[in-house]
This record gives structure tokens, sequence and C-alpha cells, in this order.
């Protein structure tokens, strides 16, 4: 498709976009055009740019300076209603469904096709229906409400809902965040099915994977300026990683662990089940990274959560350091030397208005009293310390934790954990949202801490990582352990395992 | 691209939650024929009298002030908002209307048309503080709680003004052996569960609660919604302070605090199922919270409860009835 890419006028046009918040400039001069028909992807560090530039072409922002063009016609929006009026749909990177309202009510929301004050609730319907059908989807009915959908039904139904606009612009933010491989595979064929109807869509996202599989051009941001844009056949991932970063970066993961340097077992579990989660049996060395693979829903998280006490096994018996015991509680999880970073870190793992220092001593003032001396007689904890060994970029510890980027974030969930000196660590999507050089430094700590012996467990859905991190990959598939991997398996490999029957998720 | 059309029909089970979901307040209306029914027997077998004409009616009529502001507490509370002015804008109503119509006939409809103003610019002004100088809603409406209190106290210390006897239709009238007032009440819930589960301004009122942000970024004219509830239950408490004052035949400034039509009105409504949160909920519901209190109310009084305990009582029934619906929705995992 690239070859047919420059055409002469284009679909909307960005020139010398500014924008600045606060006086700090997010974006600067920043121009892109889009054809019919393209797939043009944008990519970033966090902080590049991106969500911002996205936000002013959907009229949700409006730009400093600079100026959008439709068709060659300067266009200037107030609101995400102007844009939308102008064929610009847009799908942000949170999900913006309603969660006790049936599909059809979220896809017309604020344009619910109507007689009088009346809403007409059968069309409304039947236009969801047509709309999905479009899409190729089946068996989805309109009157089902969103909260009981699966994520990946519900980024179909917010598909649906920017498309029932008719758009011919659409602006997808991150949409692969939430999904499994086997899953981002058909959003992709959803993709392609707008690109044939003409529409052009502006793809932002972090895995660059991804974008070669489905961007005819690619527009590189850096500190709010645009580094390039280039046909996608042209560059490989190496070249996006060097324009993004201003650098290359020379390994992508660290070391693994030497064949004799792990310890005793000291994380165990026996026939686990609790929920949807059935025989579970799964054991964790000391100085050693198990990674977890799985698609969505195959019941990682859940194992996680059963893990951490969050909630607890039902069945089956856990051991920690040899001896039997029980994880009733994340408090009970925690006198056990446990420690575990949530997948969702903004709503579980951090308290956002609070500053880095109180985040940071979260965990270790919640120990049980006995535990906390304990910690203490290894030394007093240092925040600074800490986030120094965490390497958190923050204005200073007293600065409140919503203003960090992501992988500072995460780093500052990281340092909370690391203020209780535990022997094992969980990580639910340790880099999901992280830029790629935040990446790398929490890929050398967690590497860092397996090598003083911590048994560190980490799920993920970004299978390289996986590969890349893992001393040994375990892979679930509908609620129990499919099988195991030995470090170094290929992509295939995992795949195999974790999807052989799991293809009734997500169509 | 062609575009299919595949009607499909509904299976019972989406045929029954659309209904739950468009009536709301399921489970309360459940709770509410047990009380009725156990009330009946509990009266009866202590020697009073509980199924007679009488009693109901003036259950219902009893159920006629606080009912109509909390259908429009009920609008608020869905908007992701909450009203604390409404007491004090009952009492408004009642002293206004009175000294308006000071027991002439024909200015009912002056002293009617002015309080429903004055009710209008009270619900503009709460929701325009509250959505576009952002306070927040508990703050908002006690201020204006407190300067109705004050204007209301600085002005009159009694009773004053009267309604002419014709206004007082309102309040004591009948049509057959229903009571205008009951009917109105009715037709009230009806037209708000028309607008709420058909109208464009009722999926817009669900959303703005649900997800704010949401609502905005879909086009929904998030702020409007919002002022507009408040305006629409500012003027359902000028309607309860109408009724009120038709029954009283005079206003007074206590009338809407002695009721407590603002802490009662919440109550009612999450009573019946409403998330205070907002989003989630109806009219239905509360209209079977209200009647729901009218009901423990009539035992108490019957069984001659000594009235501190009734407050205790209420509150246990309050608290109960909100753990209940926690833990059902947390059964249901979402």
């Amino acid at each position: 498709m690239s070859d047919q890419t420059p055409r002469a006028e284009p679909l909307l046009e960005l020139r010398g976009i500014s924008k600045s918040f606060f006086g700090v400039q997010v974006l600067r001069e920043v121009d892109l055009d889009l054809h019919s028909g393209e797939v043009h992807a944008v990519v970033g560090e966090n902080g590049a740019g991106k969500s911002t530039l996205m936000k002013i072409v959907a009229g949700a922002y409006r730009p400093g300076e600079g100026e959008t063009s439709i068709d060659g016609e300067a266009v200037a929006f107030h609101s995400v209603r102007e844009a939308q009026q102008r064929g610009i749909g847009i799908i942000f990177q949170e999900f913006t469904l309603l969660p006790e309202r049936t599909v059809a009510q979220n896809i017309f929301l604020g344009r619910e096709p109507s007689q009088g004050l009346r809403v007409d609730r059968r069309a409304m319907e039947n236009k969801t229906r047509e709309l999905l059908s479009s899409l190729g989807v089946e068996g989805l009915s309109p009157r089902a409400v969103v909260g009981t959908l699966s994520v990946a039904q519900q980024q179909i139904v917010e598909i649906a809902k920017a498309l029932s606009l008719d758009p011919r612009i659409l602006v997808m933010d991150e949409p692969t965040a939430a999904l499994s491989p086997h899953e981002v595979d058909s959003l992709f064929d959803r993709v392609r099915i707008l690109q044939q109807r003409g529409i052009g869509v502006l793809y932002i996202s972090h895995r660059l994977k991804e974008v070669f599989s489905i961007a005819d051009r690619i527009t590189v941001l850096k500190d709010g300026r645009r580094v390039d844009t280039v046909a996608s056949s042209d560059v490989t991932t190496g070249d996006l990683v060097r324009m993004m970063v201003g650098r290359e970066l020379d390994h992508y993961f660290p070391d693994r662990a030497a064949p004799g340097a792990m310890g005793d077992v000291k994380l165990r579990v026996t026939n686990g089940g609790a929920g949807m989660l059935h025989e579970v049996n799964l054991e964790v060395r000391a100085g050693e990274i198990v990674g977890l693979a799985g698609l969505q829903g195959s019941g990682r998280t859940e194992l996680a959560r059963s893990l951490f006490g969050a909630v607890p096994f039902e069945r089956g018996t856990v051991e920690v350091d040899g001896s039997l015991t029980k994880v009733r509680s994340p408090r009970d999880a925690m006198s056990l030397h446990m420690g575990f970073l949530t997948e969702d870190r903004k709503s579980e793992g951090l308290v956002l208005p609070h500053s880095v220092r109180n985040n940071a001593l979260l965990a270790l003032r919640a120990l049980r009293p006995s535990r906390r001396r304990a910690v203490n007689s290894a030394g007093p904890v240092s925040v600074a310390d800490l986030s120094k060994r965490v390497d958190v970029r923050a204005a200073s510890l007293e600065q409140e934790v919503r203003y960090l980027s992501g992988g500072n974030q995460q780093k500052v969930v990281l340092a909370k954990w690391l203020a209780t000196r535990p022997d094992v660590l969980i990580f639910d999507e340790p880099t999901r949202g992280i830029d790629v050089g935040a990446k790398a430094g929490i890929h050398e700590l967690m590497r860092e801490l397996a090598n003083r012996g911590v048994a560190v467990l980490m799920i993920s859905s970004e299978l390289p990582e996986v590969i890349g991190m893992s001393d040994r990959i375990v892979v679930m598939r509908g609620g129990t352990v499919a099988g195991e991997l030995p470090a170094g398996s290929s992509e295939q490999d995992i795949l195999l395992l974790a999807a052989t029957d799991a293809e009734q998720e997500a169509s | 691209m062609a575009q299919r059309t595949v009607p499909q029909p509904l299976n019972l089970r989406e045929r029954y939650s659309s209904f739950v979901s468009a009536s709301s307040g399921g489970p309360i209306t459940a709770v509410l024929l047990v009380a009725f029914f156990g009330a009946w027997a509990l009266v009866a077998a202590t020697g009073g009298d509980f199924m007679t004409i009488d009693n109901i009616r003036s259950m219902l009529i009893r159920s006629v002030a606080l009912g109509i502001v909390a259908i429009g507490q009920t609008l608020v509370i869905l908007a992701g908002s909450l009203d604390l002015s409404v007491a004090y804008l009952v009492s408004v109503t009642a002293v206004l209307s009175s000294v308006i119509m000071d027991g002439d006939p024909s200015r009912i409809a002056v002293g009617v048309v002015v309080v429903l103003a004055v009710g209008a610019l009270v619900g503009l002004v709460n929701g325009l503080v509250i959505t576009k100088l952002r306070v927040n809603a508990f703050i908002a409406t006690l201020g204006m709680a407190l300067i109705l209190k004050g204007l209301l106290t600085a002005s009159f210390d009694n009773f004053s003004g009267a309604v002419p006897e014709e206004y007082q239709v309102l309040g004591y009238g009948r049509i057959g052996p229903f009571p205008w007032a009951v009917l109105l009440l009715a037709a009230l819930g009806g037209v708000v569960w028309y607008m709420l589960n058909r109208t464009r301004y009722g999926h817009h009122l669900f959303a703005v609660g649900g997800d704010f942000d949401t609502a905005r970024l879909s086009g929904v004219r998030a702020d409007w919604v919002i002022i507009r509830a408040h305006i629409f239950c500012s003027l359902t408490a000028v309607m309860t302070g109408l009724f009120i004052v038709s029954r009283l035949r005079a206003g007074a400034p206590w009338v809407g605090p002695d009721g407590a039509y603002d802490l009662q009105s919440i109550a009612a409504v999450v009573l019946g199922g409403t998330a205070l949160a907002g989003g989630r909920g109806g009219v239905g519901g509360t209209i079977a919270g209200v009647f729901l209190l009218a009901i423990l109310d009539n035992i108490f009084n019957q069984l001659g409860v000594n009235t501190f305990l009734k407050d205790v009582l209420r509150g246990v029934v309050l608290i109960a009835a909100i753990a209940i619906y926690a833990v059902q929705r947390k059964r249901a995992g979402r």
C-alpha cells in the first residue's frame, strides 16, 4: 500500500501545530498529513506529545498555533462535536464506554436517533446491528450491557461507536493496549476493512511490531517535535527506536540468570483453584524470573491475585520457603515477604494525589509491626536511596505522582515494594504503556532483583518481553497451566500452547 | 460496502433484563410488597386498621409531599449531583405563595407562576454553580439552603398569608376515590419515567451520571444536562411546597425543614436502588422507596412507637437496604 501514499490532496493536513500547557511546550510545529485509505502511525516515547496531538485532531484541545485543514479547507474545532461533524472519529486510549448502559445506548450516545422527543430504540438497535455486521462481528447483541462484555468485545463497541458517525478520519490511540495477540489480529482485520472503505486511520501505538504490520507510513515524535515521516517499508524497528530515543538501545533485555545461580523454591502452588482457576501447579525459585504468558482471559491476572491473597485460593496448597501456609489477604502475603505490582497502576498501585515519598512508603507503613521491625533491623529505609535505585525522575520526592509519566509511576510502585524488602515479587504487565527508555530501565531492575535472590513472577501480554526476560516460561490457558517452556522459546511455541483451544474468545 | 440488516429476535432473558433495567428497582418493589403485607398482618394482629380505604388514602397523601420532591432528587442524583436546598425551597414556596395569594382566588395563578419562577431560578443557580464554577454539589446546594433559610427567617417568623379555599382542592379534592394529589404524583412519576427511559435527555442524563467525561467526549452537552436536572429538581420542590400549603392553608418557614425533605428525599432515592454516585437507577424505585418510608411511618404510628425510636428504626432500614444492594452487586460481579 505504501507506494500509493502521497497523492494530490491529503484528507487531513496539520501544519505547524504547537501547544503548551502551563508554560510547558508539549508540541512544537508538528506537521502531519493523512490520505484516504491510509493507515498513518504516530510513534514516540511517553510524553512525546502523541496523545496531545490526537486530542487536537479530535477537537478535545485547541492548538496554540498552527493550522488544520480537511480536504484543503482550513478548519478550527471548538469541541469534539464539531470535529465529529467534520468526519473525525476518535477511539481514546482509555475506554469511554458506560458499563451500565447497553451496546446500542453507548454507540449512539449523544446522537440517539429520535422521533420528536422519543428515542427510536428500534432504529438505534437496527443500526447497531448493521454497524457490527459491517465490522464482521456476529453474536453481539445491541441490548447487551457493556459492563458484562469482555475487553475485546468492548473494544469492538468502541470502534463501532466511532464508526457510527461515518467518519472519514479515524484516530486510534493505543487500541491494542489491553488485547491479547490473537485479538490484535482480529482488530487489524477490522482496521483493514476501514482502510478499504477509504477511511484514513491515524494509529498511535507503543508497540512497534504492530505499527509495522498495520501502518503505511510512520511519523516519529520526540519531545513534541516531529523527527521524520517515513514509509514503513523503508525502515526497521532499530531505525524507529533510534529516532524515538535519539540513540540505539544496544541491549533490549538484560542477560538471563546463569544456570547454577538459582536458589531454592520460594513459592510453590499445588493444585491451586479459586474462581476460574483450577489445578494450578507452579513454582518460582529464588533468583529466577518466571514469565507467565497466555491470552486475555486465560487466568494470568487471576493467578497473581490469588497468589497475593486478593482472591485467596479455595483449593490446593501454597508453600512459601518450603513450609505450607495460607494466604488469605494481601496483608498475609506481605507478611510472607511478597509484593505485587498490579496491572492497573493508577487505580491499584498508587494514590495519585499523594507524593512520591508517601507512595513509596505506603506498603512499608502498612506492614505488621513485627515484620516492620524485621525490615528496619536490616538498616533504615531511605526513600531517597530507593528512588535513586529505581531511577524515578521526579521534580522532588514531594511531587504528586499523578504528574509523573507512566514509566516513572511504575518505578514508584516498584520502590513501594522494594521498601518492604520482598523475597517474592509478582509483576503484572510491568511495562504496559511505558516508553522504550523506561521499559529497559524496569527490565534491568527486575533482573537485578532476581540476581540478588528475589523470586520474580512476571505476567505479560507482550511476547518479546516474556521471551526476552524469562528464565522459564509458564503458559496459561482456560484457568490452568497449559505447559512450560524453556528460556528463549519462540513466539510460535508460546502461542501454540496458549491458543490451542481458545478460539472462542473475541470474534 | 453492502450493509446487511439482520433482525434478530430477542430471547426472553434479554427482554426481561431490558424490562428490569428500564423500570429500575426490581428488588425494592418486592421489598415493598413484603413490607405492605407484613405491615397489614402486624397492624391487624395488634388490633389496628391497616387495610382500610381511609388508612391507605392517608398513607398515599402523606407520600405525595415527599414523593414529588424525591422524583426531582432522583434526577439530580442520577446525573451524579445532589440537592440539599430542596427543604428550604419548599418553605420559600409555601410562604411566598400563600402571601401572594392572600386568600384571593384571582391571585392563584400569579402565586403559582411566581414560585415556579423562583424555583427555576434556584435550580439554575445551583446548576451553574456546580457545573461552571465547579463547586461540589454538596457544598453548592448546602450554601443555597443557607441562603434561602436566611432570607426566609429574616422576613417571616410564623404562618403568613393564606391560600384561597378554591386552591385547597389540590390538597383535599378527589376524583372518585382518588385524591387529586395522588393522581398528580402518579402523572409526574409517569412523565419522568418516560423522560428517563425514552427520550434523548434521559439517555444523556444516565450517561453524564455514569461518566461525565465520556458523555462530554461523545458530544453530549454534559453541563446543561446537569443544569436542567437541577432546574427540574427545584421545580419539584416548588410543587411539593404548593401541595403542602394547600393542605396547611397558609405557609410557614419551618414546613420544609420539619419534613426533612432534603435528607428524606435522598433516603428515598437510594432506598429505591439509585446509585448515589449517579448513572444507575430510576424513578420507579424512588416511588417505591417513598411508599416504603410511608408504610414504616404508618406502622410506627399505629403501634405507638416512640418518636426517637422511629428514627432509629428508619436509620436501620436505610442502612440495611443499601448494604443489601452493595452485596447483591458484588455477587453479580459488577
